[in-house]
């Protein structure tokens, strides 16, 4: 087992520690905290894979701000320990255990037709290639219009914000 | 991997420590240096007593803090209480990582480069990590169950995010020009003169960058997350003996990070005058060493400076502040840098144009502001403040 393995073994059980604790503690807090950990863990996943800056944007974007928005409502609201009865009921439940059972399928078909030597291959082959000046010319040049529409959508829905929020606060006065 | 020479391995592991120990006491010195600056410019000595000119002060002041009693509240959520500043403090050490902190020191034949990790992210690695520390701050205030720590943490997990902006905006220009993510290159690309370095071409961005690094570590004017007046100490207020010493540890080891980042970026990094080229292999290096970590120390000097001579921001003023002036200065920056730096390819032309362009954006601004804020109404009650009464008096 090289170091490389350790690692690989060590984030991905940090990762779904985290994942896992995300649903079974019963504070908000250590739930947001417990899914900051698993961000965190997935980025040193996508180190090992050589992609330095997708684990960077990773940590900036989700660790950095959108979970701290999300501690930041929780303090706000004081939201309080959830109660043991909670508020998942029989339908819930029976939708949960379906997706369960899809997902795991998924997970299994995953794992079984990565394990085969040709998408190996494809992956150390597509390694190098993940430098953020490599990113930077794909996205400007062959994924030029997706890139342009998802930032259109970002400036939508940054506007739609802004005008909810300014006309409660007219309303108001 | 496998096939590193011995010494480069072991070089690493020297750097790593040598560089961890040099925050450690450089905390210690800033500490030190706090006191006797605030001293000297409020007219009195400071501490003086422990050791030549006090120095040993905060030696005594570490010793008090291990010995002291380590109080956990009973209304506090502990594994957080205990966590949080362990939380804030790692990520102001693991930063420093990708620093460089000279140029390189050849020895048996290897090209020692003198920083622990030359990684192709480097910016954005510590973009990163410094938008961690913020969890800190606020678990800390949300551990502590308390209304002032609360209100604390709440300001400055708002201040953080809003100025980290401004933070990433500002350096965008320089990696346009240099087009590297990577701090070493960064500072290789900046001549050995003054005029070559970045802070020159993106005056506005460095402005606004060190204003917004400033809030980033919570010192004033923008510690409004510990305003004393206010909120007792803020987040720490619950804190006390080494937990509460850590706090103080990771704001200092924040401010130097910061410091050393904004002279690898802005201040051309260990360059000066081709000083850093004079010496062999060896000695070249050491020197290099030196001229950065000289140039750190200036700039931490003008953190300590700005404390002491500014008041503190009121809050309403630290979000117009970091919205209305600092953001559009440092976006404007960006669009400029790209557009000139394209027709023209001249580093002269854009820094004109950098300047020039931040200069309309803030008048516009202001224009903008002083239009919309109603004037405030004028009372008749004081009549003794007059212009009359005054006329009379001459």
């Amino acid at each position: 087992m090289n170091a490389e393995q350790i690692l690989f073994i060590l984030f991905g059980a940090v990762s779904l520690i985290g994942a896992v604790s995300v649903i079974s503690f019963r504070h908000p807090i250590y739930s947001a905290l417990s899914l900051v950990v698993t961000f965190f863990a997935q980025a040193g996943l996508f180190v090992l894979l050589g992609a330095h800056f997708v684990a960077a944007v990773q940590v900036i974007v989700y660790a950095g701000a959108i979970m701290v928005l999300f501690l930041f409502v929780i303090m706000l609201l004081n939201l309080g320990t959830l109660s043991a009865k909670g508020p998942i009921g029989p339908k819930l439940k029976g939708f949960a255990v379906i997706l369960g059972i899809l997902l795991a399928i998924e997970g299994i078909y995953i794992a079984v037709n990565s394990a085969s030597d040709t998408a190996v291959a494809a992956a150390e082959s597509a390694t190098g290639t993940t430098t953020t000046y490599d990113i930077g010319k794909l996205l400007f040049s062959e994924y030029l219009l997706p890139f342009e529409v998802t930032s259109l959508i970002l400036l939508a829905a940054l506007i739609g914000v802004i005008v909810l929020v300014k006309r409660e606060s007219q309303e108001e006065n | 991997m496998e096939n590193l020479p011995l010494v480069l391995i072991l070089s690493s592991i020297v750097k790593i420590l040598i560089i961890v120990h040099l925050l450690l006491v450089g905390v210690m010195l800033m500490i030190w240096a706090e006191r006797r600056v605030s001293g000297w410019m409020q007219d009195r000595l400071g501490p003086n007593r422990v050791g030549p000119q006090g120095l040993l002060q905060p030696v005594a002041d570490g010793l008090k803090f291990m010995f002291k009693e380590d109080i956990i509240p009973d209304h506090v959520d502990k594994p957080l209480y205990v966590l949080a500043p362990a939380m804030l403090l790692v990520p102001a050490l693991i930063v420093v990582a990708v620093v460089p902190f000279g140029s390189s020191i050849t020895l048996f034949g290897h090209e020692i480069p003198l920083q622990i990790a030359d990684i192709n992210i480097g910016i954005l690695y510590i973009l990163a990590i410094t938008s961690l520390g913020v969890y800190g701050v606020v678990l800390g205030a949300w551990a502590s169950n308390n209304k002032y720590s609360l209100l604390g943490g709440l300001r400055s997990s708002a201040q953080m995010i809003s100025y980290e902006l401004t933070l990433g905006l500002g350096i965008i220009g320089i990696l346009m020009l240099t087009s590297s993510l990577s701090l070493r290159t960064i500072a290789i690309e900046q001549g050995s003169y003054p005029w070559q370095w970045n802070f020159l071409i993106h005056f506005p961005a460095f402005l606004a960058f060190t204003t917004a690094m400033f809030a980033e570590t919570n010192r004033l004017p923008f510690d409004l997350a510990e305003a004393e007046q206010e909120l007792v100490a803020g987040y720490h207020t619950e804190y006390s003996s080494m937990k509460f010493a850590m706090f103080f540890m990771a704001e200092y080891m924040n401010m130097i990070v910061g410091s050393a980042v904004t002279v690898t970026l802005f201040l051309g990094g260990w360059h000066f005058f081709g000083l850093e080229n004079v010496g062999g292999p060896v000695w070249s290096g050491l020197i290099s060493f030196g001229i950065f970590f000289v140039k750190t120390a200036i700039f931490l000097f003008g953190f300590i400076w700005v404390r002491w001579t500014l008041p503190r921001f009121r809050y309403d003023q630290l979000m117009n502040f970091g919205w209305k002036f600092l953001l559009p200065v440092a976006l404007t920056s960006v669009v400029v840098t790209g557009i000139l730096w394209i027709t023209t390819n001249s580093r002269l032309v854009v820094g004109i144009g950098n300047a020039i362009s931040a200069f309309i954006v803030v008048s516009i601004v202001a224009g903008l502001l002083v239009m919309t804020t109603p004037k405030p109404a004028i009372q008749e009650s004081d009549s003794q403040f007059a212009p009359t009464a005054l006329d009379a008096v001459e």
